[in-house]
This record gives C-alpha cells, structure tokens and sequence, in this order.
C-alpha cells in the first residue's frame, strides 16, 4: 500500500482493520524515496470475500494513495529477526552452526549470548527459532513482513 | 491584507456559500465566535446542546442536498457533538463540523476541556484533519468540503486549535481543490451497464429495489424515467422513500422489517432484481440466505465497498446512480429487445394479488386514537406534501408506512444509525432551509424527551414547527420486541413520570395541545397547520396496544411475513398507576 504521509493516516488504516473486526498479522511501514508517501505491507487472512471487503475498505480511505494483493501474482516477501540467545558452554559452537546453515549472521557477542541477525520468509524465521530454541532464547524482535511484486511492474505514483 | 485563522475560516464558509451554521460556544471556539460577530453573511443558529447542532445541520443537508456545517468547542463541545456525526455518517450526508481544539502547544497535556477529537470522531467521519499551521486553514476547509459533498458523502471534521484561529496570513480561498489519493468514480462501466440492461429486458419477473443513494445523487427523475419506461413494480427503503413517487401505481411500498406484503413477497419472487443507490441492510435482507432467491442481481452503487458487501451480485456496477440511470435509459430507448408483456402481465397479477391483502389496514372504527390514523389524517391536510422528519420507534415506521411521499428529501430520518433525539432538531434545519414549507416532527414521548431542549431554540429563531407526538406512554418498538421475543416481560420500557407537555410547551413560548379522542384528531392537526407561525406541539394520547404490522422478525425471510395484527397484551396506564 502506498499511503499519504499524513499524521494519522497509519491510525485509519489500524483503525479500519479493528472496527470491522478484521486482525492484522503483520504491519510494516516507512517512508518511501518520496517522502510524502509511506510504503506500507500488511499481512493479513481471511476468505476471498472477506479480503475484498477488506482491499475495498482500505481504498476508500483518502490517505491511500494505491493499494494491491501481492497474493493475486508472484512476489518476494522478506523479513528480518533480531534474536539473543543463550552461546555459553557446549551451546555456542552448535548455534554458530545453526546461523551459518540459516545463513544469518551473528552481530553482537558476549561471553554467555549472541546476537543474531537472519532475514528471509516469516517460515525460515520461524524455523530458525524453532531450530535455536534448545540453547535458549532471551529475545525475539521480529520487522514484520515486507513486500514487493516480482517483474517490470513497480507501484509508483 | 493578513487575516487571523477565525477570520479566514468565516471567509471560507461565505466563498463556500454557506448560508446557516449551527453550532455553540466555549473557549477554544471563541476567537471563532468573535469574528462570526463582525461579519453578517453567515448566520450563525445557537443551539441548546450541541448534538442539535449535528442534526439541525444534518436535517438542513437532507432537505437541501448542500452540506450542513457545524461549530462547536473542544472537549465536552465535540463529543456531545458526536451522536449527530455518527448519524449523518450512516445516512451518508454531506456534513462540515469545525471543532475548537486546545492550543498546539498545550495538545497532548490533558489540558483544560481537551479531548482528541481526530481519534474519537476517526470511525465515524468520512475523514478529518487537524489544521497546525494557519496556512493549511484554507486549503484544509476547502478539502473537507470537497470531501463531504462528493462520491459517497459523508461528514468531515476539521479541529481547528486555538492558537491556529489566532495566527494571521494572506487569505485566498482555493478554486478548485485535487487530491492525489481521491478521485471518487462516477460514470458506470459500459460493458457493464450493457450487460445490466440486456438482463432488465429479458426479465419475467422484474424488481427494483432503491434505496437513499437515489436521493443524496438527485436521481429521482431518471428513476421515475426508468421505471415507468419498463413499466416494472419499485420498491425503496426507508431511506429512499420519496425517490419514486408514491402516488405512481407502479410503486408497492416500502420493503424490509416493516415494508409492504406486496413489496418484500414481490422481492422474493423476482427474477431480476435491479438494486440502486441500495446497501442490503439487516434491516431489508432479512435472513441472506433466503434473500431473493431466484434473482440475478444486478447492483448499482457509488461506492464500490458496498456492493456483494452482504448479498453476492451478478452485475455489479459502480458509478453514480444518475449518470448510470441515465446509460441505462438511452441503452433501453435503443434497444429492439421489448419487455414481455404477458410475462409482465402475470407478474403484475401476481402482484395485485398480494396487494390485495391491504397489510396497512387498521381498525378505523377503535374508540382510541390509533397513531396510523394521526399519520394518514396528517397526510391529508398537508396535501402530503409537507416535510417529515422522525425520531426512532414505532411512529418513525407508522410515518413511514402511512404517509406516502411523492418527491424526495421530505422524508428526513435517521436510518442507519436510529438515533432518538435526531427529529426536532434535524426539523429545524428543514424548516431554516424551508421556511414557506409545513415542517412537521412526528415523534414518540420518550424520544423527543432526548433532544426537547431544542424547544427554546425553536422560539429563538421562530421556526414554527409543529411537533406530532404519538403518545403511547411506553418506548413502544421496545415494548414491542419484548412481547415478541420477550414473552411479555416489559423491563423498562414504561415511560413513567411523564412532564405535561402541554405546559411544557407552553413554558418554552409555544402552544401545546393534548388530544385524546379520535374525533378530536382532525379537527387539532388542522387548528395547528393554519397556526402558520407559531410551534404547535400535539400530544396525541393513543392506544398503547398498537404493534406495527406487518413484521419480518430479524432474521426472518421475506416470504415469512407477519400480516395479521394480533393485538397486544400490555399493562395500561390504569393497572401500572
Ligand atoms: C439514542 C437511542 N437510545 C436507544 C434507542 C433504542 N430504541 C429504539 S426505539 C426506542 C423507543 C422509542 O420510544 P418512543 O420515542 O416513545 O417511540 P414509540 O416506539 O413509542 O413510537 C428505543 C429506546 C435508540 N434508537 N436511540
């Protein structure tokens, strides 16, 4: 979704999605190479009908600017984590094992944890963790899914 | 020249060529207020709490087609503004409200008779703005107008902080406004309307089925052009009711909860249903998966989120109801393709048939005052041709069932969101924009208790309403829903400790009258309409029993329709003294 960078204009879209009773799994937005506009990518579910009213709901709100499915074609979905874990004793070589497999990449050390920086589809973050949760896990901060359409197309203005 | 921001705002209303607000005074709004008194050309109507405000300006909207502007304060100004908002907001009317808001500096300090009002009003605007800079003033009033009046309208607030109406800058008031991110449709796809037409004609069993779109797009006529070039039966709902003259033979009533038999046993049958400027409410569908179950649906609508919102469509069309009736009319006009008359002929048999059950009688001959009979007699003597406003109950269905209106925006109600309390004050509006018209406010003695206030309004300004309360001395669609699905266990519903609203009436410099025989009804309704300016308020004292009929119980389908008016078991006053 392309989204006037208004104040606000994030509040009607969350506000949108919790008065009709639709959930949010995901919601990631910044500013584009256009600074009036934000990039936004929101993950949600339901059935068909359900996410045309929602796709017919967001786009009469005056602060969307363009709006697509990213479903309705090919695309590349990415996310990042952030995760701490336990790395001390026995641990430490087998995680190290892990992010190289994943190939993640460790960005803060300490004797007993490591910080580790992986990004990928939210089910490789999801294996990831689930993979590291023997050592431990102190911390997980997830971006939340960015999007974009595979092909010559852009959304643009 | 540099201008404050309030002086700025009062020159947009006039470059805007707005003629009444109506609004109520208070801290943040004062800068507002001082400039309003410097300047003559829009005249500022003071209401007694703010919600009247939002109704009077919506009532003045849906007589008028132009957009109703509100002002009140910050704080206590704006949320007791906010039931008049969110009643526009589901009858989609053109609305403006200016709220005062607390310096830019002190926002977000929980200073004195702050409240966010941009997060409190967001799920019931069309959308709205707070103004920081006075140099967005301007342009910002000109958006919410524009906003407000096109597409699908709605109302649009715009807060307006304090320190921003005291900070000055060069005036110019924005021609023409765009706006990248809205651009409402309006011309129907073509394609589509061919497709939409070719079912039209090939129809056995024809339907149409409009609703309030009709009236906000001004598309009576091409409606009335339409329909009666096919010559197929129209149905509106309780917010289109005018859009097609009810006087036109081809028109079977109001459908839904409370419609005709002929009109909602004639939407079950059909074979085509042609829906415009229509959302498929509960209140019409009834049970959707017994909804038309033989229709193709063809379905117009300016808004694109309301069409297979509820019910799945077979041609949806999006793009306004005028210009689309218009496509359709000239498509038809052109066409070889005739509608078939035996096919038509049987439908309408069919049709008369049912019509034939005469569901709107009553007993005429009761020896209390039955409140269909207040309504048919009231439409007489005012030729039907008054403007009606309503409150929420059993008297907004009986206005609506016995008091058939030939054009629109006479009928004014809230339908969406039902709000009591809307009918005085959105009668005034009426009766501002309409000031040679008969306005007349029918009502019930609990809900006009909700907005009574606006009586001295009323005589401030000499708006000589006159205000037909049909007394049952209980909320009596509450009443009525408890001895349905309630096994008669009336909580609450009793209207205890009624005011004399004669002298009530009187207090506030009117003239009120009681009526408690039927034979009396006539004879007050007419002393009252030749009182041309004075506000006659008529407390009818009738039969409590009363249900209104016929009924399709919620969730119920059309073809299940209670006709016969069994009579009410309810305590009257005499046992509950
Ligand atoms: C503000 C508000 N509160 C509650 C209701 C629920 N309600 C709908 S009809 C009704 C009773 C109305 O009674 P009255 O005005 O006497 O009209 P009657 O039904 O007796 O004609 C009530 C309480 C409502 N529609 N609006």
């Amino acid at each position: 979704m392309l989204l006037e960078n208004e104040s606000g204009a994030l509040s009607r879209v969350a506000g949108l999605f919790s008065a009709r009773g639709y959930n949010i799994e995901s919601l990631t937005v910044a500013p584009t190479e256009d600074e009036t506009l934000s990039r936004l990518t929101l993950v949600t579910s339901g059935s068909e009908d359900v996410i045309e009213q929602i796709t017919k709901q967001l786009n009469k709100l005056v602060d969307v600017y363009k709006l697509t499915d990213l479903t309705g074609g090919p695309y590349i979905e990415r996310e990042m984590l952030l995760i701490k874990v336990n790395a001390g004793g026995t641990m430490r070589d087998e995680v190290k094992r892990l992010v190289d497999i994943f190939r993640g990449r460790i960005i803060d050390v300490t004797d007993k944890t490591y910080v580790i920086e992986l990004t990928g589809t939210g089910s490789k973050l999801e294996a990831f963790i689930d993979a590291v949760r023997g050592a431990g896990i102190i911390e997980v901060v997830r971006s939340g899914v960015s999007g974009i359409a595979r092909g010559d197309k852009g959304m643009q203005i | 020249m540099e201008l404050t921001g309030a002086d700025i705002f009062v020159r947009c209303l006039k470059d805007e060529g707005v003629e009444y607000i109506f609004g109520y005074p208070g801290g943040a709004a004062l800068h507002i207020y001082d400039a309003l008194y410097r300047q003559e050309d829009v005249k500022h109507i003071l209401v007694r709490h703010e919600q009247g405000a939002a109704h009077a300006a919506d009532g003045y909207a849906r007589s008028t087609g132009k957009p109703g502007v509100v002002l009140v304060t910050s704080g206590p100004g704006i949320t007791n503004a906010v039931t008049g908002i969110a009643t526009a907001y589901m009858d989609s009317i053109p609305m403006v409200i200016i709220s005062g808001q607390v310096p830019t500096h002190l926002i977000g300090d929980d200073a004195f008779q702050e409240v966010d009002a941009v997060g409190i009003t967001r799920p019931c605007v069309k959308h709205n703005f707070l103004v920081q800079d006075v140099a967005d003033l301007a342009i910002t009033i000109k958006k919410a107008f524009h906003i407000a009046t096109t597409g699908r309208p709605g109302p649009v607030l715009v807060d307006l902080p304090k320190d921003v109406t005291a900070q000055k800058t060069e005036y110019a008031y924005p021609k023409t406004v765009s706006m990248r991110s809205y651009h409402p449709t309006a011309k129907g796809h073509p394609g589509q309307i061919k497709k939409a037409v070719d079912l039209m004609l090939a129809a056995k069993r024809p339907m149409f089925y409009t609703g309030g779109g009709i009236i906000i797009d001004n598309a009576s006529q091409p409606l009335t052009e339409l329909v009666r070039l096919l010559g197929y039966p129209c149905t509106n709902t309780l917010m289109g009711l005018g859009a097609f003259p009810a006087n036109d033979p081809l028109f079977v009533g109001m459908l839904g909860m409370h419609g005709t038999y002929e009109a909602n046993m004639a939407m079950h049958d059909s074979d085509v249903l042609v829906a415009i400027g229509a959302r498929f409410d509960d209140r019409v569908t009834g049970d959707v998966s017994k909804f038309c179950p033989h229709a193709q649906i063809i379905h117009v609508d300016i808004d694109p989120a309301q069409i297979a919102k509820n019910v799945p469509v077979d041609v949806p069309i999006v793009g306004s109801a005028k210009a689309v009736m218009e496509e359709m009319l000239k498509l038809i006009r052109a066409a070889k393709q005739k509608p078939d008359p035996a096919a038509l002929d049987a439908w309408w048999k069919q049709i008369n048939t049912w019509r034939g059950q005469n569901c709107l009688e009553y007993d005429r001959d009761a020896k209390l005052i039955k409140p269909q009979y207040v309504i048919e007699t009231l439409h007489r003597l005012t030729n039907g041709d008054a403007y009606v406003t309503s409150d929420v109950g059993q008297h907004q269905m009986w206005a609506a069932q016995y008091y058939p209106f030939n054009e629109p925006r006479r009928w004014i109600n809230s339908g969406g969101l039902g709000t009591m309390g809307f009918g005085l004050p959105a009668a005034m509006g009426v009766k501002l924009a309409h000031p040679d018209a008969t306005v007349c406010c029918v009502t019930g003695e609990a809900s006009i208790q909700m907005c009574i206030q606006e009586l001295s309004t009323c005589k401030q300004y000499n708006l000589p309403i006159k205000i037909v309360n049909l007394n049952n001395r209980y909320m009596g669609m509450v009443r009525q829903w408890q001895e349905f699905f309630y096994e008669s266990r009336y909580s609450h519903s009793y209207m205890d400790a009624l005011p004399d609203f004669v002298k009530l009436a009187e207090a506030y410099g009117h003239v009120g009258m009681k009526i408690e025989k039927p034979g009396d009804v006539e004879g007050a309704l007419k002393e009252a309409l030749q009182m041309k300016d004075r506000l006659v308020f008529m407390d009818f004292i009738t039969d409590q029993t009363e249900n209104v009929y016929p009924m399709i119980a919620a969730g119920k389908a059309h073809n299940e329709m209670h006709l016969k008016p069994c009579k009410a078991v309810v305590p009257t006053d005499r046992e509950l003294a």
